[in-house]
């Protein structure tokens, strides 16, 4: 759907089913250069099960209006202004990746309106490899091979979609690609790499979190996860074997069971 | 610093599958089964309601099938694709999947006859219309467009007079018209040609022919590019509206760049169910393992065939984009560096007669309707595979009645023009020939 924030057009899907305020909001929110379409195989399940979904596209990603915006600060403070948008008093959050890191920002800044947490490929801190910012801010595309080979373990290098028929990195990638490298992408890498705020926001936090972790995830691994998870007082860690960064779509089943236990417990309908 | 993604002749081998996920095994396993077990309720109802993904019915999915799905999907640089029961049935349930009744599409006239009867005859009759142009008439793609036009589709080089479609500027055409091309890729494989990377937005196959290429098993493919988006036009009201046939699901706004992909699956595999076996998946997926060498063989015999043939007494015409004064001479060079594959169409001196002639009496080549096998293969096209066609149509197509198809193999070369010279010899005395 189509709603708008602060004046700018923001598209959200919905998870095929009409948005609905009498039921319990969760927001997905996607990682770097990427947009609702990563969501489709957690979102799906909720949106038909009592829960009103949002898995937004982030200003200047997928079909939200641009220009995106440049601090992980700014980006947690728009899903709050989203929740205002939609006429909702709190939402669960989901993040995958940056998301987590916008998750951490919204759910600490407005404690009242994050009712839970879920954390995919999370970390307290993304620092990026100079190059690939580099190459991501010249637009170059290069930027995103490279993101999708380190995004993914095995299954993405060698297959086994979820989804029968569907190519893990050609997906990943053509998703960026269809965006824009340089205004979303490198825009986003910037704001990973600069925020330095995130082991500070997750003590702040104290509504339930689940920490959702890839053994072979190289973008933010284990020993990245389980610390920012220390930081969070009401927090868990469930580890994935052999599973990369991109655990929303290596691992669709076994991360949305997690999700679903995770949600119908601290977010019931 | 460079991805260390897997490479193509890694990918032939290696593409969609994990001995890890299988038991260990090391050859892809056979799934000979036709339905799939449910954890329980609730999973059942996600998998049907495509919450989640999975296996439910083998006409609609299979695990040896998706090996083969990933393995084409990540040679040609898709997003998805789907395997069908033969390269027809992937062509058929492609444009029937894009398009309704009273919708329009542009085709390339020089096709596989059985294509240009699909367009000609039988999408009519769903109330889908084609109007043909020639493959080298750029700019009469652009006039062909209508208002209801829902793609352009063509063959890259031409069945079977080998002419070439300007590909890059024809999907420039497409894509200002809001429209995607479709690309029927079979001659010349992702080793020779990936149509994504020059402007393409769907590519078909018939992986019966060069995929396979031992001539056993009947199979067909979609493949997804992930760039066309469906939701930047509003032609396509079956991708981009809600469909009650999944309770509102919006193909194009929940699946993206594999949108098409999922639809042609849920809807054409679930409504008409053209699915392949998953005996001839695995049987494809052995040939798709040697396609690399096979096709570099493929190619130089097939240059060696023009050499001998354009300089042969009896040889009225040689048709193939490697010689300097074909039309196609330097397209070919930018577009297929690789190689112009391995489909020479001539014209035998003394037309119809000889070329009969000439047919009945190559040995080792066989008079069969295939291409793309590893065997040389020979056939008269006005005879046969495209004998269904009226003379305007033939007309349109380039064909005349002379003319020879001709599927270099990977045979030894001296094996190949030894035999073609039997042939030729006899096709000088088709009058004693026939006596005999």
């Amino acid at each position: 759907m189509k709603f708008k924030v602060n004046n700018k057009e923001v598209f959200a899907s919905t998870g095929g089913r009409p948005f609905d305020k009498k039921k319990p909001l969760i927001i997905f929110i996607h990682g770097s250069g990427l947009s609702h379409i990563t969501w489709v195989l957690q979102t799906r399940y909720f949106a038909f099960h009592g829960y009103s979904i949002l898995a937004i596209d982030l200003p200047g990603h997928g079909y939200s209006e641009g220009p995106a915006l440049e601090s992980i600060e700014e980006q947690g403070k728009w899903i709050s202004d989203v929740i205002d948008s939609v006429e909702m008093k709190e939402a669960s959050l989901v993040g995958h990746s940056q998301g987590c890191l916008i998750v951490l920002e919204c759910a600490s800044q407005f404690p009242e309106k994050v009712k839970s947490i879920g954390l995919m490929g999370g970390a307290g801190a993304i620092p990026m490899n100079p190059e690939l910012l580099d190459l991501a801010e010249k637009g170059d595309s290069k930027a995103v091979d490279l993101m999708m080979d380190w995004a993914h373990g095995p299954a993405g290098h060698f297959g086994g979609h979820p989804v029968p028929g569907l190519h893990h990195m050609n997906l990943g990638g053509s998703i960026v690609v269809n965006g824009s490298v340089k205004n979303a992408l490198g825009v986003d890498f910037r704001a990973c790499d600069n925020y330095k705020n995130g082991f500070e926001a997750a003590k702040k936090i104290k509504c339930p979190a689940i920490n959702i972790l890839g053994d072979r995830d190289r973008m933010c691994p284990v020993k990245a996860g389980k610390k920012l998870a220390e930081n969070i007082e009401n927090s868990e860690v469930e580890i994935i074997e052999n599973c990369g960064h991109m655990i929303l779509l290596e691992e669709a089943g076994k991360s949305l069971e997690i999700l679903k236990k995770f949600i119908r417990k601290n977010h019931p309908v | 610093m460079d991805p260390k993604t897997y490479k193509f002749d890694t990918l032939s081998l290696h593409a969609g599958y994990m001995p890890s996920k299988n038991a260990g095994s090391r050859q892809v396993p056979i799934y000979q089964t036709t339905s799939y077990m449910f954890d329980d309720v609730d999973h059942a109802a996600a998998l049907f309601n495509l919450e989640r993904g999975g296996h439910i019915y083998s006409r609609i999915s299979n695990p040896t099938v998706q090996v083969l799905e990933e393995r084409v999907a990540a040679l040609e640089g898709g997003t998805a694709a789907l395997a069908t029961a033969s390269g027809m049935s992937a062509i058929f349930l492609t444009i029937m999947t894009l398009c309704n009744a009273g919708d329009h599409v542009v085709v390339s006239s020089q096709l596989y006859g059985g294509t240009v009867n699909l367009f000609r005859l039988t999408l009519p009759k769903f109330g889908i219309k084609a109007t043909f142009v020639k493959p080298r008439d750029t700019e009469g793609f652009k006039k062909a467009i209508q208002e209801n036009t829902k793609c352009i589709f063509g063959e890259l080089v031409g069945n079977p007079g080998n002419e070439l479609m300007n590909l890059p500027e024809i999907s420039n055409i497409a894509h200002k018209a809001g429209i995607p091309v479709i690309i029927d890729s079979t001659y010349q494989t992702p080793y020779l040609f990936k149509p994504l990377e020059h402007g393409a937005d769907f590519v078909v196959h018939s992986l019966t022919k060069w995929m396979a290429g031992h001539g056993s098993s009947m199979a067909g493919i979609l493949v997804e590019g992930g760039k066309f988006d469906f939701l930047k036009t509003d032609k396509f009201p079956t991708m981009t509206e809600p469909y009650e046939g999944y309770h509102g699901l919006s193909f194009a706004e929940e699946f993206g760049p594999v949108a098409f992909t999922m639809k042609a699956r849920a809807e054409g595999m679930r409504d008409m169910g053209p699915c392949l076996s998953p005996q001839n998946a695995w049987n494809v997926l052995q040939g798709i393992e040697t396609l690399s060498v096979r096709m570099e063989k493929h190619c130089s015999n097939a240059l060696k065939m023009v050499e001998y043939l354009s300089n042969h007494e009896s040889v009225a015409w040689v048709s193939h984009a490697s010689l300097k004064d074909n039309p196609d001479y330097e397209l070919a060079k930018k577009l297929l560096p690789k190689g112009t594959g391995s489909m020479i169409a001539f014209g035998i001196k003394g037309g119809k007669e000889a070329g009969a002639a000439f047919i009945d009496n190559v040995k080792l080549a066989s008079h069969l309707a295939n291409v793309g096998d590893t065997r040389t293969l020979v056939i008269h096209p006005a005879s046969a595979t495209h004998s269904q066609m009226d003379e305007a149509t033939l007309k349109l197509a380039n064909m005349s009645h002379d003319m020879i198809r001709l599927s270099v193999g990977i045979e030894d070369i001296e094996d190949i023009i030894n035999d073609f010279e039997d042939g030729f010899r006899a096709a000088k005395k088709p009058r004693l020939v026939s006596n005999k």
